[in-house]
């Protein structure tokens, strides 16, 4: 975003509820969602130009149920940071003239699944052929095969894992829009019925209903909205490994750490400046291999720093203060609801609010560690 | 009216992948390396992922291999509900690439489960196809 004048989001909101929603199709979602966001902006759905979201429902459908005739379309499916990659390419586009307004949309029924696109891996494909047949299903059979290789090089605990659960429990108790709320100790999470060993219930991501949508447009424009502009400072994405047998390393992400060099670069912002950040947590190891591959904490060094509580309430790391999609909902595709999360700290609307987060950091993941997203999100222009 | 439970699931090979496929069915793990940079690499693929040659060359690994990472799977995948909890392994071979399997002739337990044991494959039928599985070096037959 050199030498322009940069984007902002103008308008960001979620569904009206988020859960278990048997009402809602997928596509009613993204719908309710992207109504939602406009609103916030003060704009009309006349007002959009670009349309982004990912391959199912996809920017077509979503766009003529909206009455929307975009000149510009990404329909970039890589997962759930998906929704940072629209964002960093709405940016490009807006500042290429391609688009004025463009509007981000989510919407899943990861719970219900009404209207929604069944889970199916093809069994020619290399994760069909060389991953489906050993008996995976779904992310806890993936995404967490990668922990007790962490746990075993780096002296991770079964506590400090149980932990992050924990802390994100904190932050949800001052979220009345969370799935859960009520207190728990690492002896809960532990006690919780085994998952995929070493991951326990408690330690993974809820599967609910619900959407979210983004207005992003010229920062030229920043002052023209009701609610205050939320800068895109920096942006970064990156993939790594479409299957998670072929990480490079099982002890870090590859793609979160080229994802975060570059927007923190762009941002031109280091660790120091980051007020609040945003991890999505499928898994509880997840914001532990993000806090090492942004360079908040060095390699080993993340499961100690949660457990001390430098992340939960009163900590002076402020993460996943919504609750993440550990306690506060997780529709499959949870990128989205990391970022409004992030936009109302930097407003100052959040249920949980944080003092002064002029700079917020919002990490997605795609797949099993697979593709990565970052967003400097920030109160001022650079 | 019949109703047919799924089973586990059958790779479906494709032309790249047909020797790997082959090997297994002969007994044997063949894989690929590159003959410019003489990296060897999983899954098979007309191009060497480390330098982007594509003079690349099958060859039979030793089938030896190290336990890398795993996790003991509560909740069955169709088809394996009467294994009980079962492990699904990433197992690092000898030759350095590294590929998902199943672990046989040991307990599915983190006890009997330690990262960096020694491994050796084997193979095991799956309809049309035979699946490299991985089982402890010392382990008979």
């Amino acid at each position: 975003m050199s030498g322009g004048p940069g984007v902002i989001i103008a308008g960001a909101a979620e569904t009206d509820q988020v859960g278990k929603l048997p009402g809602h199709s997928t596509l009613g979602l993204h719908v309710e969602a992207a109504v939602n966001a406009v609103r916030d902006a003060g704009l009309s759905l006349r007002d959009i130009d670009g349309i982004a979201t990912v391959s199912a429902p996809g920017p077509a459908q979503v766009a003529h149920a909206l009455g929307v005739v975009p000149r510009w379309i990404d329909g970039t499916g890589v997962g759930g940071t998906s929704f940072l990659l629209h964002v960093r390419h709405a940016a490009a586009a807006i500042q290429a003239g391609y688009a004025r307004t463009v509007l981000v949309t989510h919407g899943e029924s990861g719970r219900s699944r009404v209207g929604a696109a069944p889970f199916r891996v093809p069994l020619s494909s290399p994760g069909g052929q060389f991953e489906a047949p050993y008996g995976t299903f779904g992310p806890t059979t993936t995404f967490t095969i990668t922990a007790l290789r962490y746990m075993k090089d780096f002296g991770l605990t079964h506590e400090q894992l149980a932990y992050v659960a924990v802390a994100q429990r904190r932050w949800a108790a001052k979220n009345p829009r969370a799935a859960y709320r009520d207190p728990i100790t690492v002896e809960d999470v532990l006690a919780s019925r085994l998952i995929a060993y070493p991951f326990h219930l408690l330690e993974c991501c809820l599967v609910t209903d619900g959407g979210g949508a983004l207005v992003v447009t010229s920062a030229e424009r920043a002052g023209d909205f009701p609610k205050p502009a939320v800068f895109v400072l920096g942006t970064g994405e990156s993939a790594e490994a479409p299957m998670i047998s072929q990480l490079v390393d099982f002890t870090e992400s590859q793609a979160f750490r080229l994802a975060g060099q570059a927007a923190f670069a762009e941002a031109g912002i280091g660790v120091g400046d980051v007020r609040h950040l945003m991890i999505y947590d499928a898994f509880a190891h997840v914001p532990i291999y993000g806090l090492e591959a942004l360079g908040f904490v060095g390699k080993g060094e993340a499961g100690a720093f949660i457990a001390d509580g430098n992340t939960e309430p009163g900590g002076r790391l402020p993460l996943n203060t919504n609750g993440g999609g550990l306690s506060y909902t997780h529709t499959g595709m949870y990128g989205m609801f990391a970022i409004t999360e992030a936009v109302r700290q930097v407003r100052g609307e959040a249920a949980a609010q944080v003092e002064a987060p002029d700079i917020s950091v919002v990490l997605g993941n795609g797949g099993a560690f697979a593709t990565a997203g970052v967003l400097v999100l920030g109160r001022q222009p650079r | 009216m019949t109703v047919t439970i799924p089973g586990k699931p059958v790779p479906v090979p494709t032309p790249e992948t047909q020797p790997f496929w082959d090997g297994c069915a002969a007994g044997e793990l063949r894989i690929q390396r590159c003959t410019d940079c003489s990296t060897a690499f999983f899954y098979p693929r007309p191009v060497c992922p480390a330098c982007g040659s594509v003079n690349v060359e099958w060859f039979t690994a030793s089938g030896r291999a190290t336990l890398y990472s795993y996790v003991i799977n509560h909740r069955p995948a169709p088809g394996f509900q009467d294994d009980g909890p079962y492990a699904i392994a990433v197992v690092q071979l000898a030759e350095g690439p590294r590929m998902m399997t199943s672990l046989i002739g040991v307990p599915a337990t983190p006890e009997a489960l330690v990262l960096d044991m020694p491994l050796r494959v084997m193979f095991e039928p799956r309809g049309e196809v035979y699946l490299p599985v991985f089982t402890p070096a010392g382990a008979g037959p």
